[in-house]
Formats: structure tokens, C-alpha cells, sequence
């Protein structure tokens, strides 16, 4: 499983009702479903996506987060999860606003675009980052808004999103201390459980 | 003449008769005493007789929906292309049970049948039958075969609401709702197009007033007329773009002509109209129109299908077209959008489709492969 998933998982309660926005071939959901009974329900955009789910037995809607999510009622689920899909969508901040109205919480992951990889190249190359992590080139990507764990962390303070509890992954060939201690410098991904 | 039927077809079928004398009270109040319903089947029904599936036909359908009834056929049945062994409703897996519904005029009882009161055909007397009517009699159909619980209730257009309204009269005899390009109820513009070919149906003169049987008469002429109306609303622009555009089937547009010229889709439209007018009752055309107007899953429930769909046990599967102008998605995601609401589970595919309201009929990769997907889904829960 991928690491910010197995990361989050611990944060979700058994028979609770989850939503998952780019829920992709709903691998996440079925694991949810099988180990912790949560009733679970995927979004995604991506045609393909929707009958991988579906074989699964994933419950999935067809839906552009771009268009709103206004058909979900307010506080409709326990947890909205957005997992690697907040710098890929058009208004990140109506987005995380609207996780919070439709769930008692919200588990966000994205790349940290502050990492010191990302620093060096823009910094020192002057060019924009290309790696394993973030493997597509600036002219064709899904990702559009970048952000870094500060930037993140000031968007909640400004929109009154409490955080509740921060994760990060940091590269696996270091000491995980660096990743923890210095987040925006270490973390390639940073994982937040936020409520309002 | 063929010697055999595709190896993906469920092959040769042979219609039944289920005679019911158990009398039916309508939604109307009146009652019919006793009435026959058409089907088939396809399949095998397992020994826990918990792989059976029902089919919901839509305005102009009937029970015969899939093989052949005989090798001359030239088409199969209405939906062969999703029901068949290896197709999304495989009858390797489940038993397949399609029927003609109260007030067709495919073998079931209807306007055309003799009314036992009168020694006469029933004619325009035949009683108004709504959806749940249907239902109502699909479930006595259920109990006559044994079935206690539908693994799946299907249905495209018309046959997606029979569905709907299924999963809310008897939540505990269906496990599985698939609903295509359907919509909760018809808009006014839905209605209006009702309207207009009921109106074809009764001006013409061989009409009666409904009783043209015992005039020994056809309203063949308002009936194709009405079919026509209808088989516009079935296509999309696009899809009468590509397959007539302007093309010319005779005369020319050219100056100094002075006979009209005749377009390809003129005629086309004509060849269904007289086609359909030969094979269907234009009291049944009227009765299901009807039905279908007054068609209202949230009647009885404040307009409110959140509340309808909290009487559902049952899991969904919704599926529209993009060009479909009938039901079009929207209409789809009010249904998705109600379920999800009222936290039943859901799943939705908006299929890109150039071919109008008519792609639920038609073999869209995409749209078999979603259909496929859940049925193996269906399957492992039976």
C-alpha cells in the first residue's frame, strides 16, 4: 500500500463512514472495508478508475470535485479523506472547506513541495522539480497547485481548520528524526488529520 | 436460414404463460379479477434460488429480450446484447426471468385481451395501470416462480423506474437495483412529447375513441405518427447527424426542380413508424405512456426521494448517457444524489455515448464493462 494510505488508515474508526475523493481503483476502500468495516463510498473523475472500482466492490461515483460537491450533505460521513489529490484540483481551499462541511473530519496528504530536493532544484538549477516523487514535467501535469507544509499550515490557521494530529513521510534512506524535526525541509509527503 | 444461434446468445427461447386468478386491486381501485402474463426465462435458477433477475422493459418493450424464437428470426430479442452467457447478465450465472407487462399487447392481459365481463376486447375500458401496478404483478410473477428474492431488478428508461420503484415496495425481495438512463420522474418537456403522440394516436380516424377493434379498424397512421415522435426523443443530434445528415434518398435540391426532394431520415422515420404501427396496440401505446407520466417515485413522499429511497435496503447501480436528452445524466444524478442522501449504496458511471436515450440498448464498450463489473459483483452476493 502506499505509504501516506497505510500512514491514515490508523486514523480511521471501524464502521465509520468514509468518503474518499480520488478514490482511484478504490484499493484504499477495499482495505477499509476488509480490515475496519467502514462503509465506504469513492469519487473520482477517471473513467477508467470507475469499473476498476466497481469489480472491486467499491461503491463509486463518477464525479468532477472541480464542479463542487454540493450533493453531499453536510456532515454526511465521519471522514472525507483527499489523499495526494489536494494539489491536483482548482480551488484547494473550497475543497477542504467543503471536506469539513460533509465530514466530522478530513485526512489531507499532498507532496511537500518545500522539500530541500525541491529547494535545490528550483534554487540552484532554476528549474522546476522532476523526480521519482513528482515525476511529471511542468507543461504536463495533473498537479497545479503546489504547496508546501507552511503554506498548508497557514491556509488552516487562516480558514479556522483545526489540525489535529501531523504525519510526514520522509525518504526512506534517512533517519525518520530529520523528516519529523524538520518537516518542510524533509517531509516528501505530509499527511494532517484536520476538523473544524 | 441459420442452422444455429451465435455461440454468445442464450439461443432458441420459447415465451410462457403465467395465468394469475388471484385478483389484482390497481392503484386506479378498480380490479382486474384475473390476467396473464407473458415471459421468458434464460438460465438456470440455482437450488437456493437466489440467482434470478428480473428485467423491466421500457414504453415498447415485452418479454421477448433476448435469443431467438426461431432460427428465421432476424433480430434476437430487445437486449441481446447485454443478456447472454459471458454478457453483463450472464446466464452461465444467473437465471434471468423477462416478462410483458400488464397492459402490453405481447401475450400478457391488456386493452387488446377478450374482458371476461364482456365477451369483448377491452379496448379503451382495459383499466389505467401504473408502475407500481406492474410491480405489484412482477412480484406475484415472482411468487409463481418461486422466487422469494431478486439477486437484481434491471431496467433501462421506463424499466429503470419499475426498478427504483421496486427497491421501495419490497426492500426485503431485491438485493441489487440497476437503473438506466431513467430520471425520478418526467420533466414537463417529457410529458409534452407524451403528449403530442397520444394526440397523433387519437385524431386519426380509425381510432374510435379506443374501441377501433370492434370497428375492425387500425389507427395505424396516428400510432406511426406517435411512434416517430418518440423515436426522435430516443437519438441524439449528433448521432441523426452521422448516421442521415442531408443525405437525399430521392429528387434533387438543385434549381428547376419542382417534385420534393425526399432526406434519408424522412424515410427512415416513416419505416419505423409503419414497422411499429404493424406490431403494436395503440391503446397499449396510450396506457404505458401514461404510465410513465404518472410516474412519481417521491408521491408518497412529501416530493421528497431522499425519504422514498430510506424505505431501499438494497445496493445501486446508476448508469446514464452523455447525449442522452430524455433522461439525461442530470436526471441520473438527482437519483444518485437522493441515494447517497439517504446513505444507501451507490455507485454511478456517466457513459460517453454519441448514440442518444437509445444507448442503453446498444454494445458501448465502456458501458459493458461498467454493466459487467457490477454484475460480478451481484454475482458473488448471490
Amino acid at each position: 500500500m502506499r505509504l501516506d494510505l497505510s500512514h491514515i488508515q490508523r486514523w480511521i474508526e471501524p464502521h465509520s463512514r468514509v468518503l474518499d475523493l480520488g478514490c482511484g481503483d478504490g484499493e484504499f476502500l477495499q482495505i477499509l472495508r476488509d480490515q475496519r468495516q467502514v462503509r465506504g463510498l469513492g469519487l473520482d473523475i477517471d473513467r477508467h478508475y470507475i469499473s476498476a472500482a466497481i469489480a472491486r466492490g467499491i461503491d463509486v461515483i463518477e464525479q468532477d470535485m472541480d464542479k463542487g460537491l454540493a450533493n453531499f450533505p453536510d456532515q454526511s460521513f465521519d471522514t472525507v479523506v483527499l489523499a495526494l489529490a489536494l494539489q491536483a484540483v482548482n480551488y484547494p481551499d473550497r475543497v477542504l472547506e467543503e471536506m469539513l462541511r460533509i465530514g466530522r473530519e478530513g485526512i489531507v496528504t499532498f507532496p511537500n513541495f518545500g522539500h530541500w530536493r525541491c529547494r535545490l532544484m528550483l534554487g540552484i538549477q532554476g528549474t522546476m522539480p522532476v523526480s521519482s516523487f513528482m515525476p511529471h514535467t511542468w507543461y504536463n501535469t495533473p498537479n497545479i497547485h503546489f504547496c508546501t507544509v507552511k503554506d498548508f499550515e497557514k491556509l488552516c490557521l487562516d480558514r479556522g481548520i483545526r489540525i489535529l494530529e501531523r504525519n510526514v513521510v520522509g525518504n526512506t534512506n534517512r533517519p525518520p528524526m530529520l523528516s519529523t524535526r524538520w518537516p518542510n525541509l524533509f517531509a516528501t509527503t505530509a499527511i494532517y488529520r484536520i476538523t473544524r | 436460414m441459420n442452422t444455429s444461434a451465435p455461440d454468445d446468445s442464450v439461443g432458441i427461447v420459447t415465451p410462457l404463460l403465467a395465468r394469475f386468478d388471484e385478483p389484482l386491486l390497481l392503484s386506479c381501485g378498480r380490479e382486474l379479477s384475473s390476467y396473464e402474463l407473458a415471459y421468458e426465462t434464460y438460465g438456470e435458477l440455482n437450488a437456493r434460488r437466489n440467482n434470478a433477475i428480473l428485467i423491466c422493459h421500457a414504453l415498447s418493450g415485452h418479454h421477448h429480450a433476448a435469443g431467438y424464437h426461431s432460427l428465421d428470426d432476424k433480430k434476437p430479442g430487445w437486449w441481446d446484447e447485454c443478456i447472454g452467457p459471458g454478457k453483463p447478465i450472464d446466464t452461465k450465472r444467473f437465471f434471468v426471468v423477462s416478462l410483458n407487462n400488464l397492459g402490453g399487447c405481447h401475450g400478457s392481459t391488456g386493452p387488446s385481451s377478450i374482458n371476461p365481463g364482456t365477451g369483448q376486447p377491452w379496448g379503451p375500458d382495459f383499466p389505467p395501470v401504473r408502475t407500481r401496478d406492474w410491480v405489484l404483478s412482477q412480484a406475484r410473477l415472482a411468487d409463481y416462480l418461486g422466487i422469494d428474492c431478486w439477486a437484481a431488478v434491471i431496467g433501462g428508461s421506463l424499466g429503470g423506474m419499475q426498478a427504483m420503484r421496486w427497491s421501495i415496495e419490497y426492500p426485503e425481495r431485491i438485493k441489487h437495483c440497476v437503473v438506466i438512463a431513467a430520471a425520478l420522474k418526467l420533466s414537463a418537456q417529457n410529458l409534452a412529447f407524451n403528449e403530442v403522440a397520444r394526440q397523433a394516436i387519437e385524431s386519426d380516424p380509425d381510432f374510435f375513441s379506443g374501441s377501433y377493434q370492434s370497428h375492425a379498424s387500425v389507427p395505424a397512421r396516428g400510432l406511426a405518427l406517435a411512434r416517430m415522435i418518440g423515436h426522435i426523443t430516443y437519438l441524439s443530434d449528433n448521432a441523426m447527424a452521422n448516421k442521415f445528415g442531408r443525405d437525399l434518398r430521392s429528387g434533387s435540391l438543385g434549381r428547376g426542380e419542382e417534385a420534393p426532394a425526399e432526406f434519408q431520415v424522412q424515410s427512415y422515420l416513416r419505416h419505423q413508424g409503419s414497422q411499429f404501427s404493424g406490431n403494436f396496440d395503440a391503446n397499449t401505446y396510450i396506457l404505458m405512456t401514461r404510465a410513465l407520466d404518472y410516474f412519481d417515485l417521491t408521491l408518497d413522499h412529501n416530493n421528497d426521494p431522499v425519504s422514498a429511497f430510506r424505505n431501499a435496503s438494497c445496493s445501486f447501480l446508476v448508469i446514464s448517457f452523455s447525449t442522452d436528452w430524455r433522461f439525461s445524466p442530470q436526471r441520473s444524478r438527482e437519483i444518485v444524489d437522493a441515494l447517497i442522501a439517504a446513505d444507501r449504496p451507490v455507485s454511478y458511471a456517466e457513459i460517453e455515448a454519441n448514440e442518444g436515450h437509445d444507448a442503453f440498448l446498444l454494445p458501448i464498450p465502456r458501458y459493458l464493462d461498467v454493466f459487467n463489473a457490477y454484475m460480478q459483483r451481484v454475482g458473488r452476493d448471490s
